[in-house]
């Protein structure tokens, strides 16, 4: 398969693309998922920063 | 290797560029949170190349990939637990949960997020301590790495090339903090990304395209040399034979040391919190698994097929021609080479070459019969002087140049953010006015302490052999050893406990260390602490001991530990681990 001889390896060959591809689609599919808490999170942020600012002075 | 114009202008427009981008990080820090954790705003791309090229060193792809050069492209196993377990599950599975958890415990480094998880002051600061301790091993094997390069491109000394390596990484990590290593990261990555797309390229049309490349491979088999062959080599499109040496080595180092070694690598897991949202971490997936396949993937692909390269160039496999004699590979490159006349000494391993090989490429070369023993980590440097365009080789050597220093930067970073944050502030409660400068401070040391470290290995462990090797995985399984039941624990269970915690970190981390110390022959004969108390190298009563890694010991022991314990004390108050799991699906 795919010009190699040993099963073992031409598995590992395209396991490998596989394992790319799934990487490609999971990202494709949830581009815009996973921000639901963003705005919460940010506010907590700038409350931090704020307070490192001025440790940091 | 001969260094031209070219590729001296071309290192130091690289470096130049690379200045450029620490500044642009200096100039972005202002607060703790901006040094420890790039203000938690990296966009994604930034985020995944930064997180890769910190992964993949330069032995990652001249070291390894010399080793499929000499074992085969079943290394692509490790390719496929790369991305699979390195980036799939650790972004997916890892990241999302170390990102929410550790903006909930407001955490910025590793250290940081399994102290405030488990209430600890004590796993803050011994975690922190013992990446200081053991990070410059695994530092010091990429500088060696950086430093002979410099040494070549430059041609100053050894020390002077050690340490202006060390110097230039040090400036922007030091001022520039976490934006400024992940800025430079990023800008590094994708010059690996380029010179690794165009070496495969270049690889499979050179050698007649990529089903062709493969059968010629394959038409190779016979020429294993009978000690390889022995230790289970059948040929290097096939796997080693089954539970042969090679096997074990292939699939124990592989699947155990590697492939889970990464999921607790505090350099690494600190980038899942400089992202604002899991988004990011969804977007960076993509990016993350095509720049893995472009790393290692091409690597081990193109290190095994430097055979046929070799073989119809000059008649011999790639391990064979790191011993070979320059002065004949050059004769041979210009037509000039004439063989004695006297009878043909056959090289060894090219002994059994068939009928329709030698009608390939034509007659033996005898007279290069290899004395030396051959030398895997030349190979790639090898096949890309004397395969490659001159341009390319001054282009690869700046991507060598890259990985070794974005590796490095992250190592730096971690490692004094671990003496500074973790176990000077938390680890010793001393209060500082200042986080940010001393954060700034610890990086400083913690460069000074890797520096001395590089330095003085290579003279400590019998001349620097096997260096790299053995800081690598010591690190990697100490690592391994010691966070991961801890990590998972923190992220995955609100059963297991702070003693819990702090046991298996305890009793993982010393049982790697005693095994790598009295019995792991590798490890065990370099350290020498062994021969120095019994006078043997290790304690190990027969090879598969001497021989079993220490991750396969320790994690097992370590697991045990946080589960047995978890069950005998104190379960975490539900207040807290509320405010652990917030937002976090899950969690027993």
């Amino acid at each position: 398969m795919l010009g190699l001889e040993g099963t073992g390896v031409a598995l590992a060959y395209i396991f490998t693309i596989l394992a790319t591809l799934l990487c490609i689609v999971y990202g494709w599919i949830n581009w815009n998922k996973g921000d639901e808490n963003e705005k919460k999170e940010v506010k907590e942020e700038l409350k931090w920063e704020k307070k490192d600012s001025k440790l940091s002075k | 290797m001969e260094i031209s114009l070219l590729m001296i202008i071309t290192v130091v427009v690289y470096l130049i560029a690379t200045a450029i981008f620490g500044y642009i990080g200096y100039k972005q820090t202002t607060t703790s949170s901006d040094y420890l954790v790039a203000g938690r705003k990296q966009h994604p791309m930034i985020m995944a190349l930064s997180y890769g090229a910190t992964f993949i060193s330069t032995s990652a792809i001249v070291g390894f990939g010399g080793a499929a050069a000499s074992m085969g492209m079943g290394m692509l196993w490790l390719t496929f637990l790369n991305i699979f377990v390195g980036i799939f599950i650790a972004f997916v599975y890892f990241g999302k949960r170390t990102r929410k958890m550790g903006h909930s415990l407001d955490a910025h480094t590793f250290p940081e997020l399994m102290g405030r998880r488990y209430e600890s002051r004590f796993i803050q600061g011994a975690s922190g301590l013992l990446i200081f301790l053991f990070m410059p091993l695994y530092a010091g094997a990429v500088m060696i790495g950086g430093a002979v390069f410099l040494q070549q491109v430059f041609g100053i000394n050894y020390e002077v090339a050690l340490l202006f390596f060390a110097a230039i990484t040090a400036v922007y990590v030091v001022f520039g903090g976490m934006k400024g290593v992940m800025y430079t990261d990023a800008f590094q990555g994708a010059i690996m990304f380029i010179g690794m797309a165009i070496l495969l390229v270049f690889t499979y049309v050179k050698l007649g395209g990529v089903i062709t490349a493969h059968e010629k491979l394959t038409a190779l088999a016979s020429l294993v040399p009978a000690g390889m062959a022995k230790g289970g080599h059948t040929g290097w499109t096939s796997m080693p034979k089954f539970a042969s040496p090679m096997w074990m080595s292939l699939i124990t180092t592989l699947v155990m040391g590697v492939g889970l070694g990464v999921l607790a690598q505090p350099q690494l897991s600190v980038r899942f919190m400089t992202v604002k949202s899991n988004k990011e971490l969804n977007r960076a997936v993509i990016i993350g698994g095509i720049f893995i396949l472009m790393m290692t993937g091409v690597a081990f692909t193109v290190g095994a097929l430097t055979n046929v390269y070799f073989v119809e160039k000059y008649k011999m496999i790639s391990l064979d021609v790191t011993t070979a004699d320059p002065a004949v590979l050059k004769a041979m490159d210009e037509g000039t080479y004439a063989a004695p006349k006297e009878e043909p000494k056959v090289v060894a391993s090219v002994k059994a070459i068939p009928a329709a090989t030698k009608q390939a490429t034509g007659e033996v070369a005898a007279s290069v019969k290899p004395a030396k023993k051959a030398i895997p980590d030349n190979i790639i440097p090898l096949y890309i002087a004397k395969a490659m365009p001159e341009w390319f080789t001054a282009l690869f050597m700046v991507t060598l140049l890259a990985a070794a220093m974005s590796t490095l930067s992250s190592q730096f970073h971690t490692m004094g953010t671990a003496l500074s944050r973790d176990f000077y502030e938390k680890g010793l409660e001393i209060k500082s006015k200042n986080s940010l400068l001393l954060n700034k401070v610890g990086t400083g040391i913690g460069i000074i302490f890797a520096v001395v470290v590089a330095w003085l290995l290579p003279k400590a462990l019998e001349g620097g052999s096997n260096i790299i090797a053995i800081g690598t995985s010591l690190f990697f399984g100490l690592c391994a050893a010691a966070f991961i039941p801890m990590y998972i624990g923190a992220l995955y269970s609100k059963s297991v406990t702070k003693t819990a915690a702090i046991a298996s970190f305890a009793i993982g981390s010393l049982t790697s260390l005693f095994w790598m110390t009295f019995f792991h022959t590798k490890e065990s004969s370099a350290l020498k602490i062994c021969k120095f108390i019994f006078g043997k190298d290790t304690l190990a009563t027969n090879p598969v001991m001497a021989t079993l890694d220490p991750i396969v010991v320790a994690l097992p022991i370590s697991f045990l530990v946080i589960l047995v314990v978890s069950m005998m004390t104190k379960k975490t108050e539900e207040k807290h681990l509320k405010k652990c799991f917030d937002g976090i699906k899950g969690g027993k």
